[in-house]
């Protein structure tokens, strides 16, 4: 187990080293630094442009690649006053990527412990009493639900509730020109968005527990508890429930990884100024010093829950065999 | 389908049965004189939803294969009769039973041809995942050691970057290399499309089939196969895969509706492919169901946006179907 544990840490640098590396290749030869920088800022002077290359590292040829890396690495890991500033204004890159992965967290936040919470508890009722009219419902309304793609739901719950009834606000996380903090304005706001993401989550997990805890009470032991007279309850709890979770840590830690760029759909639909805008807008205007912290941010969270994932698994399950 | 050396076997135990236990079960009896490939069928279409998206999904696949005869005008065509006057944003009617778009096309005859396109997509993007991860994962499971490890490094490496990510910097990156778009077509075209998936679909299925493999391989039938004297790739051909073919099936179905949503979600943003002058995609649509919707045109909505959401449900409850099929164990439940 630790030797499992010890040799995952030792690869987790080196491959964030190489997806770094191979990210920062992507981008310089996704989004052509000068001509970028040239739209961007059309009146810019040629001692600008040449500045602006020199800052950022952005030398030519696979040497240049590499150098540049590691000057980008470095500035990187130095912290947020050492980033590069961004091509639009020379602004700080630091401040609104901040802003947005709070965002980003708060929408993301609210809707998985909501789809969680319904989804595993749905789950658990379902298998229960498997073919049960509650079970079929909740499984049929899960299989339908799970399948409509979310800038569909998306922008139906848009048209219906926003434009239509105009029971929520379009988009935004406040209306234009507001100040401050306002927990009823901004729960308004967030209504539709996190009804989007809870759809998904709820219709995922209901299924993986259902699955699972059906799969988990057609097993042994749990024969074996019944035998020995616990109650229904208990088994359902005590050792149904507690095993069936096992597998769903796992796609648990997954999703975790996962939410930071996977919101982006609903981010864009609803205009919520989270990462997934912040990613749309740093590839529209070939924001390289913008877009570098982002991907990389991102990266590094979705390794690192993997890497609990596969953890957890195993030390949840012993009968699984590492080596 | 499974492991071909239990066919017999079950025969004879039937036969067995038989004479012991004259005609009383006549409904275990038909079971057992079953091959694993009829059994898997009969469980198939006892999964009453996927029998109704499989009658659904051929209609459509009919309908589409035919789209010359099926479709009321050509991709281009626009929806002419002088008495109606202006064609274009035409809402449903017996002209036109979808209605028109912008530049007064049909939109019941673009959704064919756009079905067809998004259809095409869907099936080679997922054939070439599913054989990519089968061929990494069957691989890495059997030979093991460093070369496994090395397998699943590189797994690992593409699974850290969130699919749409992963998709809209790469497309960005790779169409910017020459000698990559002369391969796999411009960065608009549908096999570039086709290619980003690919690239990126394969994970799930090589650490699926990996996994499936390490179950398999210290299993008595392979070591019979290995002192009989069968090579590495012979033994992947012929018993490692025919008897994961299940899973994998399962994985396909599902990838196929994946890269069809994918496109429609890159097409909704702007980044899909641009199919040309003479093709159109379900993404294409949906693209421009987002000016309908701001106008008013509801049947620019909800027609593509409807027939995605139909294609999703059919394909995913043929997957569940075949996720049945496959699991054996559903017989003795029964």
């Amino acid at each position: 187990m630790l030797r499992f544990i010890v040799r995952r840490l030792l690869w987790l640098p080196l491959t964030i080293l190489l997806v770094t590396f191979i990210v920062y290749c992507a981008v310089r030869t996704g989004w052509h630094p000068e001509q970028t920088y040239k739209r961007a800022n059309p009146r810019a002077s040629q001692a600008k442009v040449a500045e602006y290359l020199k800052v950022n590292g952005l030398y030519k040829g696979f040497t240049g690649f590499v150098r540049g890396y590691f000057e980008w690495f470095w500035r990187f890991i130095q912290g947020p006053d050492h980033w590069p500033r961004s091509i639009k204004g020379r602004s700080l890159v630091y401040p609104p990527l901040r802003y947005a992965i709070f965002n980003t967290l708060r929408l993301a936040g609210i809707s998985s412990l909501l789809g969680w919470g319904l989804g595993l508890s749905i789950g658990t009722i379902a298998a229960r009493k498997p073919g049960s009219w509650f079970d079929s419902i909740a499984n049929t309304g899960a299989f339908f639900l799970g399948a409509i793609p979310p800038f569909v739901s998306g922008v139906a719950l848009q048209l219906i509730f926003a434009v239509e009834l105009g029971w929520f606000p379009v988009a935004g996380i406040y209306p234009p020109g507001h100040q401050g903090f306002d927990l009823g304005l901004m729960a308004k706001h967030l209504v539709l968005p996190v009804t989007v993401v809870t759809i998904q989550v709820v219709s995922a997990y209901s299924r993986y527990m259902r699955a699972s805890l059906l799969e988990v009470r057609s097993s042994d032991f749990v024969r074996t508890a019944r035998a020995k007279g616990l109650s229904e309850r208990a088994v359902l709890f005590r050792h149904g429930v507690r095993n069936a979770l096992i597998p769903i840590v796992t796609v648990l830690a997954i999703d975790i990884g996962g939410l930071l760029g996977g919101l982006i759909i609903t981010e864009a639909i609803f205009n919520y100024p989270g990462m997934g805008v912040y990613f749309i807008k740093a590839i529209t205007n070939g924001d390289i010093p913008q877009l570098m912290p982002y991907l990389v941010i991102t990266i590094i969270s979705v390794l690192i829950f993997n890497l609990i994932a596969d953890v957890s698994y195993a030390y949840l399950d012993p009968r699984i065999r590492l080596d | 389908m499974t492991d071909a050396n239990s066919t017999p076997n079950a025969r004879d135990a039937s036969l067995v049965v038989d004479t012991e236990l004259g005609v009383d079960d006549v409904e275990a009896l038909n079971v057992a004189t079953l091959t694993p490939l009829q059994m898997a069928w009969r469980r198939y279409w006892r999964h009453k939803a996927a029998a109704v998206s499989t009658v659904i999904m051929a209609f459509l696949l009919i309908v589409v294969l035919f789209a010359p005869l099926t479709a009321r005008y050509g991709i281009n065509e626009q929806v002419l009769k002088i008495e109606e006057g202006n064609n274009i944003f035409l809402s449903p009617r017996k002209l036109a039973w979808f209605g028109t778009d912008d530049i007064g096309h049909d939109m019941y005859s673009r959704l064919i041809w756009g079905i067809r396109t998004s259809l095409f997509i869907g099936v080679v993007s997922a054939i070439l995942s599913v054989v990519i991860g089968t061929a990494a994962g069957a691989l890495a499971g059997l030979y093991g050691g460093w070369f496994d490890d090395l397998m699943m490094r590189v797994t690992d490496i593409f699974l850290a970057f969130p699919f749409f990510v992963a998709v809209v910097v790469a497309r960005a990156a790779l169409g910017n290399i020459k000698w990559i778009t002369d391969i796999v077509g411009e960065i608009s075209s549908i096999k570039f499309i086709i290619f980003l998936f690919a690239l990126f679909g394969w994970m799930g299925v090589a650490r699926l089939v990996r996994g499936q493999v390490l179950a398999l391989k210290e299993r008595e039938f392979i070591e019979a196969a290995r002192a009989v004297g069968a090579g590495n790739p012979r033994i992947i051909v012929t018993h490692l895969l025919p008897n994961s073919i299940g899973p994998i099936l399962v994985a396909l179905t599902l990838s196929v509706i994946g890269a069809i949503v994918a496109e429609s979600t890159l097409a909704f943003f702007g980044l899909g492919p641009q199919p040309g002058a003479d093709s159109t995609s379900l993404g294409k649509l949906v693209e421009l169901s987002r000016e309908g919707a701001k106008q008013g045109n509801w049947w620019l909505v909800v027609f593509p946006c409807g027939a995605l959401v139909l294609l999703a449900i059919c394909i995913n409850f043929i997957g569940d179907g075949l996720r049945d099929a496959v699991d054996a164990k559903l017989d003795s439940v029964k």
